[in-house]
Protein backbone atom coordinates (compact mmCIF):
# COMPACT_ATOMS: atom_id res chain seq x y z
CA UNK A 1 0.00 0.00 0.00
CA UNK A 2 0.76 3.50 -0.32
CA UNK A 3 1.43 5.77 2.70
CA UNK A 4 0.29 9.15 2.67
CA UNK A 5 -1.21 9.70 6.16
CA UNK A 6 0.93 9.38 9.20
CA UNK A 7 -0.80 9.75 12.66
CA UNK A 8 1.61 10.03 15.89
CA UNK A 9 -0.52 10.63 19.08
CA UNK A 10 0.17 9.97 23.01
CA UNK A 11 0.45 12.56 25.33
CA UNK A 12 2.74 15.81 25.58
CA UNK A 13 6.09 15.42 26.17
CA UNK A 14 6.83 12.52 25.07
CA UNK A 15 7.82 13.99 21.59
CA UNK A 16 5.94 13.07 19.15
CA UNK A 17 5.68 16.67 17.47
CA UNK A 18 9.74 16.07 17.42
CA UNK A 19 9.11 12.32 15.70
CA UNK A 20 7.00 13.85 13.13
CA UNK A 21 9.38 16.87 12.15
CA UNK A 22 12.09 13.97 11.57
CA UNK A 23 10.09 12.06 9.63
CA UNK A 24 8.71 15.41 7.31
CA UNK A 25 12.42 16.27 7.55
CA UNK A 26 13.49 12.87 6.12
CA UNK A 27 10.96 12.35 3.82
CA UNK A 28 12.17 15.91 2.37
CA UNK A 29 15.73 14.43 2.03
CA UNK A 30 14.60 11.65 -0.36
CA UNK A 31 12.83 14.38 -2.69
CA UNK A 32 8.99 13.99 -1.41
CA UNK A 33 6.42 16.70 -0.30
CA UNK A 34 5.83 17.04 3.19
CA UNK A 35 3.56 19.21 5.56
CA UNK A 36 3.89 18.43 8.94
CA UNK A 37 1.33 19.85 11.53
CA UNK A 38 0.31 18.67 15.16
CA UNK A 39 -2.57 19.58 17.95
CA UNK A 40 -1.91 19.69 21.31
CA UNK A 41 -2.82 21.20 24.50
CA UNK A 42 -1.70 24.26 26.42
CA UNK A 43 0.18 21.94 29.05
CA UNK A 44 4.04 21.28 28.58
CA UNK A 45 3.48 17.39 29.94
CA UNK A 46 0.53 15.78 29.92
CA UNK A 47 -2.46 16.05 28.21
CA UNK A 48 -3.62 14.71 24.72
CA UNK A 49 -0.97 15.36 22.14
CA UNK A 50 -0.83 14.45 18.26
CA UNK A 51 1.59 14.77 15.13
CA UNK A 52 0.33 14.63 11.85
CA UNK A 53 2.81 14.13 9.10
CA UNK A 54 1.50 13.88 5.11
CA UNK A 55 4.34 12.47 2.89
CA UNK A 56 3.19 12.55 -1.13
CA UNK A 57 4.53 13.20 -4.05
CA UNK A 58 2.12 16.05 -5.35
CA UNK A 59 1.30 19.68 -4.03
CA UNK A 60 -0.29 19.41 -0.51
CA UNK A 61 -3.04 22.05 0.14
CA UNK A 62 -4.89 20.95 3.14
CA UNK A 63 -2.73 19.95 5.76
CA UNK A 64 -4.75 18.28 7.78
CA UNK A 65 -5.53 14.67 8.19
CA UNK A 66 -8.81 13.41 8.67
CA UNK A 67 -8.72 9.82 7.83
CA UNK A 68 -4.73 7.94 8.13
CA UNK A 69 -2.63 5.51 6.49
CA UNK A 70 -0.47 4.65 9.76
CA UNK A 71 -1.33 5.69 13.22
CA UNK A 72 1.22 5.21 15.84
CA UNK A 73 -0.57 5.41 19.25
CA UNK A 74 1.45 5.64 22.49
CA UNK A 75 -1.11 5.60 25.25
CA UNK A 76 -4.52 3.78 25.64
CA UNK A 77 -6.01 6.98 25.88
CA UNK A 78 -4.50 8.26 22.24
CA UNK A 79 -5.48 4.72 21.40
CA UNK A 80 -8.86 4.73 22.31
CA UNK A 81 -9.45 8.48 20.50
CA UNK A 82 -7.47 7.55 16.95
CA UNK A 83 -8.18 4.19 15.79
CA UNK A 84 -11.43 5.48 14.65
CA UNK A 85 -9.43 7.55 12.43
CA UNK A 86 -7.55 4.25 10.79
CA UNK A 87 -8.52 3.98 6.97
CA UNK A 88 -9.50 0.49 6.79
CA UNK A 89 -6.18 -1.86 5.92
CA UNK A 90 -4.02 0.69 7.27
CA UNK A 91 -1.60 0.20 9.78
CA UNK A 92 -1.75 0.58 13.89
CA UNK A 93 2.01 0.56 15.38
CA UNK A 94 0.76 0.71 19.65
CA UNK A 95 2.88 0.39 22.45
CA UNK A 96 2.58 -3.09 23.72
CA UNK A 97 1.17 -1.66 27.23
CA UNK A 98 -1.75 -0.82 25.39
CA UNK A 99 -4.75 -3.07 25.53
CA UNK A 100 -6.78 -3.14 22.20
CA UNK A 101 -9.75 -2.60 23.75
CA UNK A 102 -11.33 -1.63 20.05
CA UNK A 103 -11.13 -4.57 17.49
CA UNK A 104 -10.80 -3.74 13.82
CA UNK A 105 -9.83 -7.08 11.66
CA UNK A 106 -9.65 -4.54 8.69
CA UNK A 107 -5.95 -3.36 9.77
CA UNK A 108 -2.73 -4.63 10.53
CA UNK A 109 -1.65 -4.27 14.12
CA UNK A 110 2.16 -4.10 15.86
CA UNK A 111 2.51 -4.24 19.32
CA UNK A 112 5.61 -3.29 19.93
CA UNK A 113 7.27 -2.94 23.04
CA UNK A 114 8.28 0.73 23.03
CA UNK A 115 8.23 2.46 25.93
CA UNK A 116 9.28 -0.49 28.03
CA UNK A 117 12.58 -0.93 25.79
CA UNK A 118 13.42 2.86 26.49
CA UNK A 119 13.13 2.75 29.76
CA UNK A 120 14.44 -0.72 30.46
CA UNK A 121 16.75 -1.58 27.42
CA UNK A 122 18.19 2.06 27.00
CA UNK A 123 17.30 3.52 29.77
CA UNK A 124 16.47 6.64 28.74
CA UNK A 125 12.01 7.21 28.38
CA UNK A 126 13.44 10.22 26.37
CA UNK A 127 14.21 8.40 23.33
CA UNK A 128 10.78 6.14 22.85
CA UNK A 129 9.73 8.58 20.47
CA UNK A 130 12.52 7.70 18.02
CA UNK A 131 12.40 3.67 18.54
CA UNK A 132 8.82 4.40 17.32
CA UNK A 133 10.26 6.01 14.01
CA UNK A 134 12.58 3.25 13.83
CA UNK A 135 9.59 0.98 13.72
CA UNK A 136 7.23 3.21 11.70
CA UNK A 137 10.55 3.29 8.87
CA UNK A 138 11.00 -0.72 9.29
CA UNK A 139 7.43 -1.11 8.71
CA UNK A 140 5.82 1.19 6.00
CA UNK A 141 9.40 2.06 4.22
CA UNK A 142 7.75 5.12 3.78
CA UNK A 143 11.21 6.95 3.97
CA UNK A 144 15.26 5.95 3.37
CA UNK A 145 17.03 4.64 6.31
CA UNK A 146 19.78 7.10 5.28
CA UNK A 147 17.51 10.13 5.49
CA UNK A 148 15.69 8.97 8.42
CA UNK A 149 19.15 8.97 10.24
CA UNK A 150 20.69 12.24 9.22
CA UNK A 151 17.32 13.91 10.19
CA UNK A 152 17.11 12.41 13.49
CA UNK A 153 20.78 13.44 14.25
CA UNK A 154 19.89 16.94 12.98
CA UNK A 155 17.29 17.29 14.75
CA UNK A 156 17.81 15.88 18.63
CA UNK A 157 19.66 17.80 21.31
CA UNK A 158 23.36 17.65 21.53
CA UNK A 159 24.96 15.09 22.85
CA UNK A 160 22.25 12.73 22.03
CA UNK A 161 23.16 11.83 19.24
CA UNK A 162 24.80 8.25 19.56
CA UNK A 163 21.96 6.96 22.03
CA UNK A 164 19.17 8.62 19.65
CA UNK A 165 21.02 6.29 17.18
CA UNK A 166 20.99 3.50 18.89
CA UNK A 167 17.03 4.20 19.54
CA UNK A 168 16.69 3.88 15.75
CA UNK A 169 18.17 1.09 15.63
CA UNK A 170 16.27 -0.78 18.23
CA UNK A 171 13.19 0.47 16.36
CA UNK A 172 14.21 -1.60 13.27
CA UNK A 173 15.31 -4.71 14.80
CA UNK A 174 11.95 -4.54 17.22
CA UNK A 175 10.00 -5.19 14.00
CA UNK A 176 12.61 -7.53 11.86
CA UNK A 177 12.81 -9.74 14.65
CA UNK A 178 8.80 -9.90 15.11
CA UNK A 179 9.01 -9.18 18.34
CA UNK A 180 6.67 -6.16 17.70
CA UNK A 181 4.41 -8.42 15.43
CA UNK A 182 1.97 -10.53 17.49
CA UNK A 183 -1.32 -9.61 15.98
CA UNK A 184 -3.48 -9.81 12.68
CA UNK A 185 -2.79 -8.91 9.07
CA UNK A 186 -5.49 -7.13 6.95
CA UNK B 1 19.00 26.92 -6.67
CA UNK B 2 21.70 25.42 -4.11
CA UNK B 3 20.98 22.65 -2.50
CA UNK B 4 21.23 23.31 0.55
CA UNK B 5 18.42 26.21 0.57
CA UNK B 6 15.92 23.55 0.68
CA UNK B 7 14.37 23.57 3.95
CA UNK B 8 11.80 22.07 6.16
CA UNK B 9 10.52 24.94 7.89
CA UNK B 10 7.66 25.94 10.48
CA UNK B 11 5.67 29.16 9.33
CA UNK B 12 6.95 31.18 12.52
CA UNK B 13 10.80 29.98 11.30
CA UNK B 14 9.77 31.55 8.50
CA UNK B 15 8.68 34.74 9.22
CA UNK B 16 11.69 35.35 11.04
CA UNK B 17 13.84 34.54 8.05
CA UNK B 18 12.06 36.89 5.91
CA UNK B 19 12.73 39.04 8.74
CA UNK B 20 16.02 39.25 9.06
CA UNK B 21 16.53 38.81 5.39
CA UNK B 22 13.99 42.06 4.88
CA UNK B 23 16.36 43.87 6.92
CA UNK B 24 15.12 43.77 10.68
CA UNK B 25 17.68 44.44 13.41
CA UNK B 26 15.08 44.47 16.16
CA UNK B 27 12.88 43.06 18.25
CA UNK B 28 11.00 43.29 21.17
CA UNK B 29 8.50 41.20 22.09
CA UNK B 30 6.40 38.94 24.72
CA UNK B 31 5.69 35.26 24.24
CA UNK B 32 1.95 34.15 23.97
CA UNK B 33 1.02 31.41 21.65
CA UNK B 34 1.50 30.40 18.61
CA UNK B 35 3.57 32.79 17.85
CA UNK B 36 6.37 31.95 20.63
CA UNK B 37 8.64 30.51 18.45
CA UNK B 38 8.86 34.15 16.21
CA UNK B 39 10.42 35.71 19.76
CA UNK B 40 12.75 32.48 20.07
CA UNK B 41 14.23 32.27 16.99
CA UNK B 42 14.56 36.05 16.63
CA UNK B 43 16.59 36.08 19.60
CA UNK B 44 19.16 33.71 18.73
CA UNK B 45 19.25 35.12 15.06
CA UNK B 46 19.48 38.72 15.39
CA UNK B 47 22.74 38.90 18.04
CA UNK B 48 24.36 36.55 14.88
CA UNK B 49 23.28 39.77 12.41
CA UNK B 50 24.39 42.52 14.78
CA UNK B 51 20.50 43.22 15.78
CA UNK B 52 19.39 43.24 19.07
CA UNK B 53 16.25 41.40 20.79
CA UNK B 54 14.34 42.24 23.75
CA UNK B 55 11.84 40.29 25.48
CA UNK B 56 9.67 43.15 27.42
CA UNK B 57 8.00 43.37 30.51
CA UNK B 58 4.56 43.20 28.00
CA UNK B 59 2.88 43.59 24.84
CA UNK B 60 2.99 47.60 25.45
CA UNK B 61 6.03 47.71 26.14
CA UNK B 62 6.78 45.92 23.29
CA UNK B 63 5.82 47.89 20.46
CA UNK B 64 6.64 50.95 21.88
CA UNK B 65 10.23 49.44 21.89
CA UNK B 66 9.66 48.73 18.21
CA UNK B 67 8.29 52.06 17.19
CA UNK B 68 11.63 53.92 19.49
CA UNK B 69 13.92 51.37 17.38
CA UNK B 70 12.40 52.54 14.33
CA UNK B 71 12.56 56.05 15.05
CA UNK B 72 16.41 55.44 16.07
CA UNK B 73 16.61 53.59 12.07
CA UNK B 74 16.50 49.77 13.03
CA UNK B 75 14.18 47.80 10.93
CA UNK B 76 11.66 46.41 14.08
CA UNK B 77 8.97 44.09 14.31
CA UNK B 78 7.51 42.85 17.29
CA UNK B 79 5.06 39.43 17.30
CA UNK B 80 1.62 38.42 19.25
CA UNK B 81 -1.80 36.25 19.54
CA UNK B 82 -5.14 37.94 19.94
CA UNK B 83 -4.78 38.90 23.35
CA UNK B 84 -1.39 40.61 23.32
CA UNK B 85 -3.18 42.03 19.32
CA UNK B 86 -5.32 44.34 21.37
CA UNK B 87 -3.24 45.58 23.95
CA UNK B 88 -1.13 47.00 21.04
CA UNK B 89 -3.83 48.79 19.14
CA UNK B 90 -2.98 52.23 20.88
CA UNK B 91 0.48 52.31 20.13
CA UNK B 92 -0.35 50.85 16.25
CA UNK B 93 -2.39 54.34 16.33
CA UNK B 94 0.17 56.06 17.16
CA UNK B 95 2.98 54.46 15.07
CA UNK B 96 0.05 55.02 11.84
CA UNK B 97 0.02 59.06 13.13
CA UNK B 98 3.63 59.83 13.65
CA UNK B 99 4.26 57.37 10.71
CA UNK B 100 6.69 54.72 12.16
CA UNK B 101 7.27 52.13 10.07
CA UNK B 102 7.13 48.59 11.90
CA UNK B 103 6.10 45.20 11.48
CA UNK B 104 3.65 43.43 13.96
CA UNK B 105 2.67 39.92 13.64
CA UNK B 106 -0.11 38.23 14.81
CA UNK B 107 -0.53 34.65 14.80
CA UNK B 108 -4.21 34.50 15.43
CA UNK B 109 -5.57 31.67 17.99
CA UNK B 110 -9.18 31.01 19.36
CA UNK B 111 -10.72 34.49 20.93
CA UNK B 112 -12.44 36.51 22.56
CA UNK B 113 -10.24 37.18 25.43
CA UNK B 114 -7.47 34.13 26.07
CA UNK B 115 -9.81 32.22 23.97
CA UNK B 116 -8.40 28.84 22.90
CA UNK B 117 -4.47 29.90 22.91
CA UNK B 118 -3.14 26.17 20.43
CA UNK B 119 -6.16 26.61 18.22
CA UNK B 120 -6.45 28.23 15.25
CA UNK B 121 -8.79 31.23 14.08
CA UNK B 122 -9.55 34.26 12.15
CA UNK B 123 -11.21 36.37 14.69
CA UNK B 124 -8.85 39.29 14.08
CA UNK B 125 -9.30 40.35 10.58
CA UNK B 126 -11.48 43.00 11.59
CA UNK B 127 -9.11 44.11 14.62
CA UNK B 128 -6.32 44.15 12.13
CA UNK B 129 -8.55 47.08 10.12
CA UNK B 130 -9.98 48.94 12.61
CA UNK B 131 -8.59 47.94 16.29
CA UNK B 132 -6.88 51.07 16.82
CA UNK B 133 -9.02 54.18 17.39
CA UNK B 134 -9.51 56.82 15.12
CA UNK B 135 -9.85 57.36 11.35
CA UNK B 136 -7.11 55.85 9.52
CA UNK B 137 -6.25 53.59 6.83
CA UNK B 138 -3.90 49.91 7.35
CA UNK B 139 -1.87 47.68 5.51
CA UNK B 140 -2.60 43.92 6.45
CA UNK B 141 -0.65 41.22 5.20
CA UNK B 142 -2.32 37.42 4.89
CA UNK B 143 0.25 34.60 3.93
CA UNK B 144 -1.34 30.84 3.37
CA UNK B 145 1.95 28.54 3.05
CA UNK B 146 5.50 28.73 5.00
CA UNK B 147 6.88 30.19 1.43
CA UNK B 148 4.66 32.97 1.36
CA UNK B 149 5.05 33.62 5.50
CA UNK B 150 9.20 34.24 3.72
CA UNK B 151 8.09 36.35 1.15
CA UNK B 152 5.01 38.36 2.79
CA UNK B 153 7.20 39.20 5.85
CA UNK B 154 9.61 40.71 3.50
CA UNK B 155 6.44 42.38 1.57
CA UNK B 156 5.45 43.58 5.02
CA UNK B 157 9.39 45.33 5.70
CA UNK B 158 9.49 47.01 2.41
CA UNK B 159 5.74 48.42 2.42
CA UNK B 160 6.65 49.90 6.04
CA UNK B 161 9.17 51.51 4.72
CA UNK B 162 7.75 52.84 1.38
CA UNK B 163 4.87 53.81 3.37
CA UNK B 164 6.04 54.97 6.53
CA UNK B 165 3.38 53.20 8.46
CA UNK B 166 2.69 50.26 10.77
CA UNK B 167 1.96 47.49 8.83
CA UNK B 168 0.20 43.90 10.51
CA UNK B 169 1.64 40.32 9.45
CA UNK B 170 -1.45 38.11 10.39
CA UNK B 171 -1.18 34.80 10.54
CA UNK B 172 -2.75 31.82 12.02
CA UNK B 173 -1.97 28.69 14.44
CA UNK B 174 -1.64 26.68 11.56
CA UNK B 175 0.18 28.82 9.20
CA UNK B 176 2.47 29.38 12.18
CA UNK B 177 2.88 25.63 13.56
CA UNK B 178 3.18 23.80 10.23
CA UNK B 179 6.28 23.02 8.72
CA UNK B 180 6.66 22.20 4.87
CA UNK B 181 9.30 22.23 2.11
CA UNK B 182 10.68 25.37 1.38
CA UNK B 183 13.32 27.02 -1.13
CA UNK B 184 14.92 29.83 -0.19
CA UNK B 185 15.84 32.66 -2.69
CA UNK B 186 19.22 33.14 -2.65
CA UNK B 187 20.95 36.65 -1.32
CA UNK B 188 20.74 39.40 -4.24
CA UNK B 189 17.53 37.55 -5.88
CA UNK B 190 15.08 40.13 -2.72
CA UNK B 191 14.28 42.86 -3.34
CA UNK B 192 14.43 45.47 -0.43
CA UNK B 193 12.76 48.87 0.07
CA UNK B 194 14.47 51.16 2.52
CA UNK B 195 12.78 54.56 4.18
CA UNK B 196 13.91 58.00 2.44
CA UNK B 197 16.54 59.60 4.20
CA UNK B 198 16.40 63.45 4.69
CA UNK B 199 17.74 65.00 1.26
CA UNK B 200 17.93 68.54 3.00
CA UNK B 201 20.66 69.75 5.98
CA UNK B 202 18.76 69.33 9.65
CA UNK B 203 17.83 73.21 9.48
CA UNK B 204 15.60 72.91 6.75
CA UNK B 205 14.24 69.65 7.54
CA UNK B 206 10.56 69.21 7.81
CA UNK B 207 9.75 65.95 9.44
CA UNK B 208 6.35 65.43 8.19
CA UNK B 209 6.72 67.79 5.04
CA UNK B 210 5.37 65.23 2.53
CA UNK B 211 6.90 64.52 -0.93
CA UNK B 212 5.24 63.98 -4.20
CA UNK B 213 4.35 60.62 -3.40
CA UNK B 214 2.36 61.99 0.07
CA UNK B 215 5.56 59.76 2.27
CA UNK B 216 7.74 62.70 4.35
CA UNK B 217 11.60 61.74 4.28
CA UNK B 218 12.45 60.08 7.64
CA UNK B 219 15.82 61.11 9.53
CA UNK B 220 17.08 58.51 12.39
CA UNK B 221 17.04 59.83 15.43
CA UNK B 222 20.18 60.81 16.81
CA UNK B 223 21.92 61.47 13.50
CA UNK B 224 21.54 65.79 14.19
CA UNK B 225 17.68 66.13 12.89
CA UNK B 226 16.11 67.39 15.79
CA UNK B 227 12.29 66.67 15.64
CA UNK B 228 9.56 66.30 17.88
CA UNK B 229 7.15 62.78 17.65
CA UNK B 230 3.56 63.23 18.93
CA UNK B 231 0.51 61.45 18.87
CA UNK B 232 -0.71 64.31 18.68
CA UNK B 233 -2.07 65.93 15.28
CA UNK B 234 0.84 68.16 14.34
CA UNK B 235 2.21 70.24 11.91
CA UNK B 236 5.25 69.58 9.22
CA UNK B 237 7.16 70.68 12.35
CA UNK B 238 5.71 67.70 14.32
CA UNK B 239 4.09 69.94 16.85
CA UNK B 240 0.92 69.67 17.94
CA UNK B 241 -1.73 71.86 16.50
CA UNK B 242 -5.54 72.18 16.87
CA UNK B 243 -5.48 73.85 12.99
CA UNK B 244 -8.34 72.28 11.74
CA UNK B 245 -7.10 72.57 8.08
CA UNK B 246 -3.72 71.09 9.40
CA UNK B 247 -5.72 67.88 10.86
CA UNK B 248 -7.88 67.81 7.66
CA UNK B 249 -4.75 67.56 5.59
CA UNK B 250 -2.64 65.46 7.91
CA UNK B 251 -5.67 62.86 8.29
CA UNK B 252 -6.54 62.79 4.75
CA UNK B 253 -2.65 62.42 3.44
CA UNK B 254 -2.08 59.24 6.04
CA UNK B 255 -5.32 57.45 4.83
CA UNK B 256 -4.71 58.40 0.60
CA UNK B 257 -1.12 57.38 1.02
CA UNK B 258 -2.51 54.10 1.21
CA UNK B 259 -5.34 54.34 -0.31
CA UNK B 260 -4.67 55.74 -3.20
CA UNK B 261 -1.95 53.10 -4.06
CA UNK B 262 -3.45 50.00 -3.46
CA UNK B 263 -2.54 48.34 -6.70
CA UNK B 264 0.88 48.61 -5.42
CA UNK B 265 -0.18 47.12 -2.06
CA UNK B 266 -2.37 44.47 -3.49
CA UNK B 267 -1.41 40.80 -3.94
CA UNK B 268 -3.65 38.21 -4.76
CA UNK B 269 -3.50 34.43 -5.73
CA UNK B 270 -6.28 33.16 -7.97
CA UNK B 271 -6.89 29.29 -8.55
CA UNK B 272 -8.55 27.71 -11.12
CA UNK B 273 -10.26 30.67 -12.34
CA UNK B 274 -9.66 30.28 -15.75
CA UNK B 275 -13.45 29.29 -16.70
CA UNK B 276 -14.98 29.62 -13.48
CA UNK B 277 -18.92 30.50 -12.99
CA UNK B 278 -18.53 30.97 -9.03
CA UNK B 279 -15.25 31.87 -6.53
CA UNK B 280 -14.79 30.84 -3.03
CA UNK B 281 -12.98 34.08 -1.36
CA UNK B 282 -10.77 32.66 1.40
CA UNK B 283 -7.63 33.54 2.72
CA UNK B 284 -4.96 32.29 4.99
CA UNK B 285 -4.97 28.43 6.36
CA UNK B 286 -8.51 28.08 5.09
CA UNK B 287 -7.32 28.70 1.54
CA UNK B 288 -5.65 25.84 1.21
CA UNK B 289 -8.29 23.87 2.45
CA UNK B 290 -10.34 25.67 -0.21
CA UNK B 291 -8.18 24.53 -2.66
CA UNK B 292 -8.26 21.05 -1.78
CA UNK B 293 -12.01 21.50 -2.11
CA UNK B 294 -11.76 23.42 -5.86
CA UNK B 295 -10.01 20.05 -6.85
CA UNK B 296 -12.51 17.60 -5.78
CA UNK B 297 -15.48 19.89 -7.19
CA UNK B 298 -14.04 20.76 -10.19
CA UNK B 299 -13.74 16.69 -10.61
CA UNK B 300 -17.30 16.85 -10.10
CA UNK B 301 -17.98 18.76 -13.08
CA UNK B 302 -17.88 22.26 -10.78
CA UNK B 303 -16.50 25.30 -12.60
CA UNK B 304 -15.44 27.00 -9.30
CA UNK B 305 -12.54 28.90 -8.27
CA UNK B 306 -10.58 30.73 -5.41
CA UNK B 307 -9.78 34.51 -5.20
CA UNK B 308 -7.38 34.34 -2.45
CA UNK B 309 -6.49 38.18 -1.34
CA UNK B 310 -2.41 38.18 0.31
CA UNK B 311 -3.23 41.64 1.05
CA UNK B 312 -6.85 41.75 3.23
CA UNK B 313 -6.49 45.13 4.06
CA UNK B 314 -6.77 47.35 2.06
CA UNK B 315 -8.95 45.14 0.39
CA UNK B 316 -8.47 44.72 -3.22
CA UNK B 317 -11.41 46.54 -4.34
CA UNK B 318 -11.10 46.27 -7.71
CA UNK B 319 -11.11 42.52 -7.97
CA UNK B 320 -13.37 41.98 -6.18
CA UNK B 321 -15.60 43.99 -7.78
CA UNK B 322 -14.73 42.28 -11.08
CA UNK B 323 -15.50 39.07 -9.44
CA UNK B 324 -19.13 40.54 -8.21
CA UNK B 325 -19.72 41.25 -12.35
CA UNK B 326 -18.67 37.72 -13.30
CA UNK B 327 -19.30 35.82 -10.95
CA UNK B 328 -22.73 33.69 -10.61
CA UNK B 329 -21.77 33.41 -7.06
CA UNK B 330 -19.27 34.71 -4.38
CA UNK B 331 -18.71 32.31 -1.44
CA UNK B 332 -16.52 33.44 1.50
CA UNK B 333 -15.43 31.19 4.15
CA UNK B 334 -12.95 31.87 7.38
CA UNK B 335 -12.73 30.40 10.86
CA UNK B 336 -14.74 33.60 11.90
CA UNK B 337 -18.27 34.10 11.85
CA UNK B 338 -18.12 36.49 8.48
CA UNK B 339 -15.91 39.05 9.17
CA UNK B 340 -14.37 39.50 5.39
CA UNK B 341 -18.07 38.65 4.92
CA UNK B 342 -18.67 41.58 5.48
CA UNK B 343 -16.03 43.36 2.98
CA UNK B 344 -16.83 41.25 0.22
CA UNK B 345 -20.53 42.08 0.61
CA UNK B 346 -20.00 45.43 0.25
CA UNK B 347 -18.02 45.94 -2.21
CA UNK B 348 -19.84 42.25 -4.47
CA UNK B 349 -23.21 42.56 -3.11
CA UNK B 350 -25.17 45.08 -5.64
CA UNK B 351 -23.60 42.98 -8.36
CA UNK B 352 -24.45 39.20 -7.29
CA UNK B 353 -25.40 36.59 -4.63
CA UNK B 354 -22.40 36.65 -1.64
CA UNK B 355 -22.76 33.94 0.74
CA UNK B 356 -20.90 33.02 4.10
CA UNK B 357 -19.44 30.24 5.79
CA UNK B 358 -17.85 30.35 9.13
CA UNK B 359 -16.64 27.85 11.15
CA UNK B 360 -15.27 29.13 15.22
CA UNK B 361 -14.48 25.40 16.74
CA UNK B 362 -10.68 25.45 17.08
CA UNK B 363 -10.41 23.34 14.19
CA UNK B 364 -9.35 23.95 10.62
CA UNK B 365 -12.17 24.03 8.19
CA UNK B 366 -11.88 20.29 6.48
CA UNK B 367 -12.32 20.21 2.42
CA UNK B 368 -15.40 17.85 2.66
CA UNK B 369 -17.05 20.67 4.72
CA UNK B 370 -16.57 23.21 1.84
CA UNK B 371 -17.95 20.85 -0.50
CA UNK B 372 -20.92 20.49 0.88
CA UNK B 373 -21.48 23.89 1.80
CA UNK B 374 -20.80 24.61 -2.02
CA UNK B 375 -23.67 21.57 -3.02
CA UNK B 376 -25.92 22.55 -0.64
CA UNK B 377 -26.26 25.78 -0.50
Amino acid sequence: MVFREFRLSGSGGQGLILAGVILAEAALKDGKNVVQSQSYGPEARGGASRSEVIICDSIINYPKIEKCDLLLALTQKAYEKYIDTLKSGGVLIKDDNIEETIKRDDIEVYSVPIISTANNGLKRPMVANIIALGCICEVTKVVTKESLEKSVINRVPHGTEEINKKALYEGYSLIKSKKGKICHEA
Amino acid sequence: MTVEKIKLMQGNEACVEGAVAAGMRFFAGYPITPSTEIAEISAAKLPRVGGKFIQMEDEIASISAVIGASLAGKKAMTATSGPGFSLKQESIGYAVIAEIPCVIVNVQRGGPSTGMPTSPAQGDVMQARWGTHGDHSIIALYPSTVKEVYDTTIKAFNLAEKYRTPVILLMDEVIGHMREKVVLPREGEIKIYNRKKPTVSPEEYKPYKATDDMVPEMANIGEGYRYHVTGLVHDEFGNPTNNNVTAEELIKRLVNKIENNIDDIVEYEEYKMEDAEEVIVAYGSTARSVKSAIDILRDRGRKIGLFKPITIWPSPKKELELLGKNMKRILVVEMNMGQYLLEVERICRKYTEVKGYGRVNGELISPNEIVSFVEEG
